[in-house]
Formats: structure tokens, sequence, C-alpha cells
């Protein structure tokens, strides 16, 4: 129990729970932009690999940083105008274009790695975003700009859903399309944009772990990161706000068991600690799951005068 | 841009759409190969000759073939019910693993059975845990309303954790000079060659009889046609006396059990140990493979020898002209997506506004 309290008052603690809820914070709301417009986007784990490889090899190759995350939002524009091509202009399943997605950009990915490098066994690194030692404010001072960015982008992105007639846009093209279509809104084109702007965060999502939090592109480095942004934005009700508190929340526990594992305290197989995020994000779906308040045409595909 | 639905689809064109489609997957993927500065032609003829150009190619193919069939076929039949089970990667490790358990734990633990009991006990130990690790998503989507897309997806992560942790400890083989893999088979209990000299195994012909049967189950029987019922409109066949639940409950477990039997088969004809590393995602494959099949479970055997050859002609064609082997994962994937839009194209017309 000491042990505990001694990891809480750690200050390092809580610098690596806001570090590493930061990609699931980005990923987080790309995905609930997405699906308040209808659309479920499984593409995220294949997006995050993509913008972690775009991002990183434009860094490598000369570039700056800022460019690099650019790349990122770039390339995780053109999988989402796919998914929103396939998902939206043909009305296919969104659940198998997503996994479709994720397949052919983490393919398109190691590819591009392999014929960049070709005989490299350990990938070259890059010198990484540093800490924002200029802002006098204890745990955030030690993280990148990037995790300020995303931290920015919550209440941004709350104040467009819920307050500006875009966000409401969105939201009715996520509830009932055909009253949105009555009242003019041009459907297929709110939700396939809300889908590319979901799909830039989640490129900058991946690029932050190549840019920020660790300086190079491994094989499995977004390891089902993006799988867990999808449970989370159920737990977060589809709020900005929510999504803060899950990210920070989920970061939390995956913080805890490194911790306890590295103490060593035998009480466990360090592997059951691995296993407590996935675990918890099922809890969490299995909790909120009675309460959730889906966007009402989630998973519809919307096909002009078919109901 | 807009899709209006044709009133008559042609057989030829549902036909013709899928190979349509991988034709023109391979003509855009040449781009890559160009990339890679290797020949388009000679890359694309190491690709095949490494897949189906020989005797021992074709054997290699067909061996990989195996587990895909089976998670093709477990895919299939969820998705034919509308259950989106994304966890096959982890049922087949739950199978492999009370494969292990029943047939190579035996004897150091103490029962004895005569073969010809251990032996369909361990396949039927491998399809209940394939069979349970899917039921729990099963249940939190019919009960609870919970996405299994998640779920099931989630739940490979944990299985795969599961197994690094016996394959650490309870499971682990002491004689394996510290490497991470189980105690093997007994070896009665390892399946036999169907071709002396190659690795293809009896699984093969396993795989293509539970894949008649399901066709059999699907088209022929009252349970099948729930299947498709509750797939096609779930409402519909509910007012028409279909229990919704029952019938998801009874894909799930011929689902989870298919790609456990895919585990048991892998470790009995191939590895007869488990390894974390036993499949590199036939569990994900067998998603693709379905939805090239367009759910048929004849054709998946089809489309599981195509994907099988991709990645078995990949590793020849890249030691051959040194193009990466990843071109194989692109292929399979771009296939995916190129095969949704031609289906798609044979039912719907695409007119300007």
């Amino acid at each position: 129990m000491s042990e505990l309290m001694d990891i809480l008052a750690n200050g390092a603690f809580w610098v690596a729970v806001l570090r590493t809820a930061t990609p699931l914070l980005l990923g987080t709301l790309g995905v609930l932009l997405c699906e308040r417009a209808g659309v479920l986007n499984l593409g995220i784990e294949g997006i995050m690999v993509a913008g972690a490889f775009t991002g990183w090899l434009t860094v490598y190759a000369g570039h700056g940083l800022w460019t690099g995350v650019l790349v990122a939002a770039l390339a995780g524009m053109v999988f989402g105008a796919l998914h929103a091509w396939l998902t939206v202009g043909l009305a296919l399943s969104q659940h198998v274009s997503g996994l479709g997605i994720t397949m052919l950009a983490t393919a398109l990915s190691y590819y591009g790695y392999r014929v960049s490098f070709p005989k490299v066994n350990t990938p070259p690194t890059i010198a990484p975003f540093e800490a924002m030692d200029w802002l006098p404010i204890p745990i955030l001072g030690e993280q990148t700009a990037l995790t300020l960015l995303a931290l920015l982008l919550v209440p941004l992105l709350a104040w467009v859903l819920m307050r500006t007639p875009l966000g409401l846009a969105v939201r009715m093209v996520g509830e009932n399309p055909q009253a949105a279509e009555g009242q003019g809104i041009p459907v297929m084109a709110v939700r396939s944009g809300a889908i590319i702007a979901g799909s830039a965060l989640m490129g900058v999502a991946g690029a932050f772990l190549t840019l920020s939090a660790f300086n190079a592109f491994f094989f499995n480095m977004i390891n089902g990161r993006g799988w867990i942004c999808v449970a989370l934005v159920v737990f977060a009700s589809w709020r900005p706000g929510k999504a803060l508190l899950g990210a920070l929340l989920f970061a939390f526990f995956d913080a805890l068991q490194l911790r306890l594992q590295q103490s060593g305290d035998g009480l466990l197989p360090y592997q059951f600690y691995l296993m407590l995020p996935y675990l918890l994000s099922i809890l969490a779906l299995v909790l909120v799951a009675r309460k959730a308040a889906y966007p009402q045409a989630l998973m519809k595909p919307y096909r002009k005068g078919e109901r | 841009m807009r899709l209006e639905k044709r009133p008559t689809p042609s057989k030829a064109a549902m036909v013709a759409a899928p190979l349509g489609a991988v034709l023109f997957t391979l003509l855009v993927s040449g781009l890559l190969v160009l990339w890679a500065g290797a020949p388009v032609g000679a890359t694309y003829a190491a690709l095949f000759k490494g897949a189906f150009g020989s005797l021992f190619a074709l054997s290699e193919t067909l061996t990989r073939a195996v587990p895909l069939i089976l998670t093709g076929l477990a895919a299939a039949v969820a998705f034919r019910a509308r259950l989106f089970n994304i966890g096959a990667e982890g049922q087949l490790y739950a199978g492999a693993v009370a494969a292990v358990a029943v047939g190579g734990m035996h004897g150091g633990t103490g029962f004895e059975l005569p073969m010809y009991l251990l032996f369909p006990l361990m396949l039927l130990a491998a399809a209940l845990a394939g069979a349970a690790l899917l039921l729990g998503p099963a249940l939190m989507k019919t009960r609870l309303g919970v996405d299994e897309v998640v779920t099931t997806l989630l739940l490979n992560f944990v299985m795969l954790l599961l197994v690094a942790y016996l394959l650490d400890g309870p499971m682990k083989d002491p004689m394996a000079m510290g490497w991470p893999q189980s105690v093997a088979l007994q070896g009665d209990l390892e399946l036999g060659k169907l071709i002396p000299q190659t690795r293809l195994h009896t699984g093969l012909a396993v795989a293509v009889g539970l894949a008649v049967a399901l066709w059999l189950l699907l088209q022929r029987t009252v349970a099948g046609f729930d299947i498709r019922a509750a797939g096609a409109n779930p409402r519909a066949a509910a007012f028409a006396g279909v229990s919704v639940t029952r019938t998801v409950v009874l894909v799930a477990l011929l689902s989870g059990g298919l790609a456990g039997l895919a585990g048991a088969i892998e470790v009995a004809g191939r590895t007869s140990y488990l390894t974390l590393d036993m499949s590199p995602g036939y569990g994900y494959s067998g998603i693709v493979i379905a939805m090239l099949a367009g759910l048929h479970p004849l054709g998946v055997v089809a489309s599981a020898i195509f994907v099988a050859g991709m990645l078995v002609g990949a590793d020849s064609m890249s030691r051959a002209v040194g193009v990466p082997n990843a071109i194989a994962d692109v292929i399979v994937a771009a296939s995916l997506l190129s095969v949704l839009v031609a289906s798609l194209l044979t039912q719907y017309r695409l007119r300007r506004k």
C-alpha cells in the first residue's frame, strides 16, 4: 500500500500519465468526430501507423518537426478520404471498410519502411520534440507542444460541435440524415468532411509516438492503441470533455501497471498487468452500455431517397 | 454521384467482379514494385512461381491455406449473421492452448486415455475454448448492446498475453533451452502427411470438409436459414419467429469453434508445440478471405489458397528480386477494398447527378 502511495506521490508518474494519454486523446477525438457524423472509423489503427511512419520519415529526410506533424495529418486525410468514399459515397459496410483501411495503411507503411531502409535492422533516430521548459506549469511543462495541442483541441472541438452551425450540421447528419437533408444540409459532404478531419487527428496521434514519445519508427508500435480509442469514445459518451477524462484514466492505469511491474512486487506475473488496459476497456464498454447515447444514425449508410 | 440499384444483377458480372478487382489491384501494386526499383513482370513471375510453380511451392501454399480456410470460415459464418467477430486471432490461440493442454500435458499430469478418445477430445477442447472466448462478446452484444467489434478485438490482446504467461510458466517446456515454447504434443496426436517429403498434412482435408459441411448447413438446414435470415434483416427475422439471440449464440459457437480448431490443427499438423508467433495474423487474414469469397464457404477455400499463395510467394519473390515481402499484405488488403467496390458495382449503377 505504501508502495502505491510512493508511486502516486512521484511527479514523474504523473508526467508519464499525461504523456501516455496524449496519443489516446488525439485518436479518441478523431474517432469521436467521425462517429458524431454517423460513421464508425476502424481505420484508426492503420491510420495511426501511417501517421507515425510518414511523420517520422519526413523529419528523417531533413524537414522540421511541425512539417512532420503536417505530413502525418495529410496521410491521415488521404486514408480518411478513402474511407469516406467507400462508406459515404458507396455506402459499403463501415466495419469492413475500416478494417480494410487498417490493413492497407499498415501494410503500405511497412512496405515503405522496407523500401526506404532495405538493409537496416535498427531504425535510424531523429531529434524529437523537446519539453516545454518555458511553461511554468509543473507537469505540463515537462510535456511537448503536441500534448498542449491535444489538450487545447478538447475545448475547441467541444465548442465547434456544440456551439457552431457547422457542429450542429455534423451532429444532425449523425442523428438524422433525412431531417438534415430536409434542412438543406449537404449530408454526404458534411459526413465526408468529418471523417477526413477526424482521420487527420488520428494521423497526428500516430506521429506523436515517433516525433515526441519515441524518436524512431518500429513495427507494431501502435499495438492496439487505436482500438482502445474506439472503446474510449463509447466510454466518453461522444463528448470531448469526457474523452479527456477517459484518456487520462486509462493512461493512469497503464502507467500504474508499468510501475507496479517494475517495482517487482511479485504479486502477479507481468503479463496480467499488461492485460489490464484491455480488460478495463471492455469493462468500460459494459458499464456505459446501458446508458450509451449512440448517435442514432451511427453505422447506418445514407442513400438519398432510400430509407 | 449517386447509386441506383440494378434491376437484375447479372450472374457473369458477379463472378467476373472479384477477378477483375484482383487484376486491378495487381496493376496498381505494380507502381509499388517500380518504387522498389524492380521490374514488374519479373517480380510477379517470381511471386507466382514461389506460390504455385512447383510441387514443393504448391504444398507450402496449401499448408499455409489450412489455418486460413478455417479462420475464413469462422469469419464467414459470423458475418453472415452480422456478428462481426474480429477475434479469430485470439480464438485460434485459445484453441491451440487447449489442444496442447489435452495432448501435451497428458501423461505427466496423470490422466491416461486411449488414442481414439484422446484425439477427438483434443479437437473438441480446442473448439470449445475458441467458442468460449467468443461467447462473452456475443452475450454482451445481445444482452447489453455492447459492440462486438471492439470487445473481440481487445480480447485478442488479452489472449496473446495469456499465452505469453503460459509459455513463461505453467506450459513452458523445460527442455526447450529457455525458448518460450510449450511442451510438444504426443507423437501419435500429430496429423499425417498428405504428400510425403512436404509439410502438407491431412488438416487440409479436414478444412475443406468443414467448408462443405458449413455450406450444406447454411443452405439446407433450418439453423442455416435462421443464420441467413438474422443477418439479412434482424427485425424481419424476429418477426418471423427466429430467435435472434439464440441464433447469435449458435453462430458464436460455430465461429469461435472453427477458429479454435484452426489453432489445434496448426499445432497437430505443423508445429507440434505452441509458440507466441504461431500465427502471423491468420485471424485477421480470415476476415479478408471471407469478404473476398462473398461470405460463401466454398469460395473461402479458393480465396484462402489465393491469400496463402501471395504470402508464400512473396517470401521467395523477396529473395529473388529484392522487393520487400510486405507487398503481399498490400496486395491482400487492396484486393479486399477493390473486391468490395467491384461487387457493389454489380448490384448498383453509379449515376452522375
